[in-house]
């Protein structure tokens, strides 16, 4: 890359920091003023190093020819760090229902610290893997190096100094009341800005691919990026009151509101966990699984029904609410129809291991991800079902709806991340190309599993007793319960629910040790002899 | 017919006709709304919030009350029976944003206002297990300790205006004022005259009082989180709504 283009990119750095300087010095109100700082601070510290590359000639010795996957690997590292901090704060939040006494000061009460685990989970878990993975899968499957250069570098952090604006803010009470999308608008438009060159980067790379065909995995990143751009934009259009200050008011009101921000997510759901996690599977499943993917035909049709289908799904998460009956009705229709899409997909990525299912046995790495794909046709029947409004008119409100989310979240999310996470491990940071312990991963996978079935099994039971709660008679027509006594019937449920979340971190942090190890380039003492370096 | 093979050679292709895919579900489900008469009938009884009021609201969803309470009571028997008459679309047309909440860890809302007194709104943010032993929600004691910040307050109707709410020249003029007004109960004349009943026809009255009982010279954010939840569905008068009535016979 030629010196121009960095003094050039440093000269866009020095730019922020002096905007962020005005910012600061302008804010009306402390939230705002603090945000300032930290991107002034990220300004001059990407400046900082910047300048000592340049200065020291270091970047000379980055071959243009290679592959640029030193930020696949910083991916990799923040994929595992951000998900032991959200599984924390999922474990954290939870024991706050089981045990109110948590909530120990205005900072830690659950309705502040709910969005930092989610946002935490989806957006710098989930989308560090996404972002991280994406940047592997298109130089490989296109033999071409990340296009546009240092863009990359600057998606990775702009992308971490996004979630360390969303945190901070939810702690410090800037939220915008949109599920999964609280942020502030000036967050937004940060968020955006570092979107559209991620975008950039996937599509620029597509173009100058070396090979003829785009492989599958790709067009889900790709309908990925784009839907998510899409989504985030639509949905974040609000006024702030004043441009030096956080607070900010929804263009839409009431029930066009309300259909806008469940349009943004549920595909949240079916684009960001979903589509993305989708183009994950056609990668890494077939890769450790040394086969091709089962069905080209079906990739198509999976493809092409899933997108289209998914959008028009919004609708269920309002059932006989104030919104219009015929866009509740079309919603559960539609809904019902993205079982097959899903299932498809399902099926595809499963019968990959046509051949070599004995793999199962020997390869903890394999089982990870065929287990997320499994999760993921479960919990892609689970939601159709739900969708149906007299299913609906049950779990609608209950714990119901937070089951089935984590068993695609910690089932398919989850599942098919660290899968993929073991594979860039061995890949990209072992010397020997192997992990320093399968024996760990079987661990992890067995806790994970178990801590799965934990939650999912206490939500059912919890959210199925709550609605039918609420809803009972006794035989002169009155109300058997009060509110409160049905929040008393789910102290044991939201006890076990908590362990199941905590089995599930301790999983991660064995993860994260075996990566630690792993990157040292230990191989455990025990399993020297046992397993071969894997290609 | 176009071979599929076409759009697997080409990113750009790839890329519009994925885009287009996507848009399609969006634009059949959301933008009719926007036209549509019935989306939101029109109620008698619906009035912009007070300012002390969107000052509460600002600070219910500054605090992520709406994560385990809605405000959306279902039409069923149950629902209707607990909480009141299931709400309408005109009932939160002055929302921006909408918080009808996607969980129930907690009760709905809709129509809280009125149904306790401020005294036990009070104690019960202060310390909920102290009024209901089974509940899980946190302690929002802070409240009543931090002064309400509203020196902004005229800034914020007129935002609202430019979004479609109907605040006049005289609400955002009398904004600062009115706001005092109804936290204090003191001089309220003006106040009763821009949001009262007899203006916009509500079942009920403004309220306007010491809300946070702490009988101190400042407002505190208690005063404005209870003002709010205390009007909350007050608005519509239900009571004129008679099943009998052969008029509703169709």
């Amino acid at each position: 890359m030629s010196l121009t283009v960095r003094w050039l990119e440093m000269g866009v750095l020095a730019l922020g920091a002096l905007l962020a300087l005005v910012m600061a010095a302008k804010a009306v109100d402390p939230l705002y003023a603090f945000h300032s700082w930290i991107f002034f601070a990220a300004a001059v510290l990407g400046l900082f190093f910047m300048a000592r590359n340049t200065f020291s000639g270091a970047y000379l010795e980055e071959k243009e020819t290679e592959y640029m996957d030193k930020v696949v690997k910083y991916g990799v590292v923040a994929t595992v760090f951000w998900g032991i901090v959200g599984f924390f704060m999922g474990v954290y939040v939870a024991s706050e229902l089981a045990w109110p006494w948590l909530n120990l000061s205005e900072w830690l009460n659950f309705g502040r610290l709910r969005p930092v685990h989610t946002s935490a989970v989806i957006f710098a878990f989930g989308g560090n893997a996404l972002i991280a993975t994406s940047f592997y899968v298109v130089q490989r499957t296109n033999r071409a190096r990340l296009a546009f250069g240092n863009l990359a570098w600057f998606v990775f952090w702009g992308y971490q100094l996004f979630i360390v604006l969303a945190a901070t803010s939810y702690v410090l009470g800037g939220s915008q009341s949109r599920e999964y999308a609280e942020p502030e608008w000036y967050i937004d438009v940060w968020l955006t800005i570092v979107w559209v060159a991620y975008l950039l980067i996937f599509f620029g790379t597509l173009v100058k691919r070396n090979v003829s065909h785009i492989y599958v995995a790709n067009w889900f990143y790709l309908s990925f990026i784009v839907t998510i751009a899409m989504l985030h934009l639509g949905n974040n259009l609000a006024l702030p009151v004043s441009f030096f200050g956080t607070k900010s008011y929804s263009l839409l009101s009431g029930a066009p509101d309300a259909i806008t921000q469940w349009w943004y997510g549920h595909n949240a759901v079916g684009f960001f966990l979903t589509a993305g996690f989708l183009g994950m599977m056609y990668y890494f499943v077939p890769k450790q699984a040394e086969r091709p993917v089962y069905s080209y035909r079906l990739s198509i049709v999976h493809f092409w029904a899933l997108i289209f289908t998914y959008i028009w799904a919004g609708p269920h998460h309002l059932h006989y609410t104030a919104l219009p009956d015929w866009v509740q009705t079309l919603g559960m229709v539609m809904s019902v129809i993205l079982w097959m899409p899903s299932w498809g997909g399902m099926i595809n990525g499963l019968m990959t291991l046509s051949g070599a299912w004995d793999k199962l046995r020997t390869d903890p790495i394999l089982r990870m991800m065929v287990i997320a794909v499994a999760f993921y046709g479960m919990s892609t029947f689970e939601g159709p079902m739900m969708s149906i409004k007299s299913v609906n008119a049950l779990s609608h409100f209950t714990d119901w709806t937070i089951g089935h989310v984590h068993s695609g979240a910690l089932g398919w999310v989850g599942m098919i991340t660290m899968g993929s996470m073991y594979f860039l491990m061995a890949r990209l940071f072992s010397p020997s190309g192997r992990l320093y312990s399968y024996r760990l991963v079987s661990w992890h996978f067995w806790l994970a599993t178990l801590g799965i079935v934990l939650y999912a099994a206490a939500m059912w039971v919890s959210g199925i007793m709550q609605g039918l709660m609420w809803r009972e008679y006794d035989d002169q027509g009155f109300l058997v319960y009060s509110f409160a006594e049905t929040v008393e019937a789910m102290h044991p449920y939201y006890v076990i629910r908590a362990l199941g979340g905590l089995l599930y971190l301790i999983g991660a942090v064995i993860m994260a040790w075996n990566f630690y190890q792993t990157a040292k380039g230990r191989v455990s003492a025990a399993e020297a002899e046992l397993a071969p370096a894997r290609a | 017919m176009i071979k599929h093979e076409k759009i697997e050679r080409s990113a750009t292709l790839l890329l519009i006709l994925s885009f287009l895919v996507v848009t399609v579900g969006g634009l059949v489900e959301i933008i009719p709304l926007f036209w549509l008469d019935n989306t939101i009938e029109r109620v008698k009884g619906m009035r912009p919030y007070t300012p002390l009021e969107l000052a509460g609201r600002n600070i219910y969803i500054r605090e992520g009350c709406y994560l385990c309470h809605s405000q959306m009571i279902r039409p069923f028997r149950d629902e209707v029976e607990r909480y009141g008459h299931y709400s309408l679309a005109a009932e939160s047309m002055y929302d921006h944003p909408f918080q009808w909440g996607s969980k129930r860890t907690g009760p709905d809302l809709a129509r809280v206002g009125g149904k306790y007194s401020d005294q036990w709104h009070v104690q019960h943010l202060k310390d909920p297990q102290s009024v209901v032993p089974e509940s899980v929600m946190p302690k929002y004691a802070f409240l009543a300790e931090r002064e309400l910040k509203f020196d902004d307050i005229a800034d914020h109707l007129k935002v609202n205006v430019k979004l479609g709410v109907p605040y006049d020249e005289d609400m955002i003029k009398n904004a600062k004022i009115d706001l005092v007004a109804q936290a204090t109960g003191e001089n309220t004349e003006g106040l009763i005259k821009r949001y009262g009943k007899e203006r916009w026809g509500s079942a009920t009255e403004v309220k306007a009082r010491d809300f946070g009982l702490d009988g101190k010279e400042k407002i505190t954010e208690m005063d404005a989180l209870v003002a709010y939840l205390q009007m909350l569905g007050t608005l519509v008068d239900f009571k004129t709504f008679d099943t009998t009535n052969v008029e509703n016979l169709r």
